[in-house]
């Protein structure tokens, strides 16, 4: 008796820190490079397209690249780069992202990051999916990226980076 | 003598080069600053509701213009939700104020799916198009570059777009007040906004 009602409080204790859970779930280690706090902004019902987000840490003394990204989310998906030139903004397709040894590289809005186009079905704030990431040195791996309210700018996303 | 006149000489060389001089860097300021070209005008263009409207439908409003397109999910996204969060944080101002997402788009962003598109963001925000050649005559007007950009081996309808990405501030008679960057943070522009209402 005693021991089923702590068990509920540690159960209602735990749930009171969604957050913070799903975030340090959200680090994914790949041989040398660790992979922090995926997250894409849930999209508006037609949308077709989705970007997604994520810092990636390389504690290893050789660089890496990520070459590839993969996911069922989208026909078509890949590592994308928005730049401004003379007030002019462009995006398009990059072919890899390089992880500098014992650096980083962050994939944020305004920048780097994982495109998704003709998206197979909108993205629901809260839910995740599946994205696969294939490093030239490290293993292939595969992430689960959080979908966080549409206008979301990933400051909630990076204070839970550990 | 022949002293005097070689320090009269000199003070006379560093005269005129020094008018030279002031001449240059008033000539360099004066170059720098944009010339007086008029951001804005009249445009006829569809909201999301596929009601036609005009420049004039807002007069007695300040407008908030941004061109984009909603196939951008990077950073038009991003710069609708700074939109909203500054109207947010100016309270009851926010009701001088309308903010339009006009896209450069309007072969993908029809009525339809603008209307779902602005509704993520703020109440407030009404999404334009129209046909290509309202769209041009609209972006012509502020001054706005766009054009399309088709990857390799991509599907007809799977370009992206480059785009000016500025922000516009547009008085209640209709005429350019400021710009700012799509960059600003929310508080920031809210904060500049504030100061011209
Ligand atoms: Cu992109």
């Amino acid at each position: 008796m005693k021991k089923a009602t702590l068990l509920i409080a540690a159960i209602a204790v735990a749930s009171l820190f969604p957050a913070a859970r799903s975030f340090a779930a959200g680090d994914t280690k790949a041989g040398n490079i660790t992979i922090s706090a995926p997250w894409a902004r849930a999209t508006f019902a037609k949308a077709k397209t989705a970007a997604a987000y994520m810092t990636l840490n390389n504690s290893g003394d050789k660089a890496d690249t990520l070459i590839g990204v993969k996911s069922a989310i989208a026909q078509k998906t890949g590592i994308h780069r928005t730049t401004m030139e003379n007030g002019i903004m462009k995006m398009g397709a990059v072919g890899s992202i390089e992880v500098p040894a014992g650096g980083m590289a962050m994939l944020k809005p305004g920048g780097h990051h994982v495109m998704f186009m003709g998206l197979v079905q909108p993205l629901k704030e809260g839910a995740n999916f599946p994205l696969t990431l294939v490093f030239a040195k490290a293993s292939e791996v595969t992430v689960t990226v959080q979908i966080l309210k549409p206008g979301a700018m990933g400051g909630a996303a990076m204070r839970h980076q550990h | 003598m022949q002293r005097r006149w070689l320090i009269l000489g000199l003070i006379a060389v560093l005269a005129v080069s020094a008018a030279a001089t002031w001449n240059l860097v008033h000539t360099v300021k004066k170059a720098s600053t944009p010339p007086p070209v008029a951001i804005g005008g009249p445009f006829n263009l569809v909201d999301h509701n596929a009601g036609p409207v005009t420049d004039a439908d807002f007069r007695g409003r300040y407008l908030l213009v941004f061109f984009g397109y909603t196939y951008c999910p990077d950073v038009c996204p991003k710069a609708m939700q700074t939109i909203g969060v500054a109207l947010d944080q100016l309270g009851k101002d926010a009701a001088k104020i309308r903010p339009l997402f006009i896209s450069v788009d309007p072969e993908r962003d029809t009525p339809e799916v603008l209307k779902s598109f602005v509704k993520n963001f703020h109440p407030s925000l009404t999404g334009l198009t129209g046909s290509p050649r309202q769209v041009q005559a609209a972006a012509k007007a502020y001054r706005v570059y766009y054009g399309k950009v088709k990857e390799d081996g991509g599907a007809k309808d799977e370009y992206l777009m480059n785009h000016s990405a500025g922000l516009y501030l547009m008085g209640a008679d209709g005429k350019f007040i400021t710009m700012f960057s799509h960059n600003t943070t929310p508080e920031d522009l809210a904060a500049k906004i504030r100061k011209y209402l």
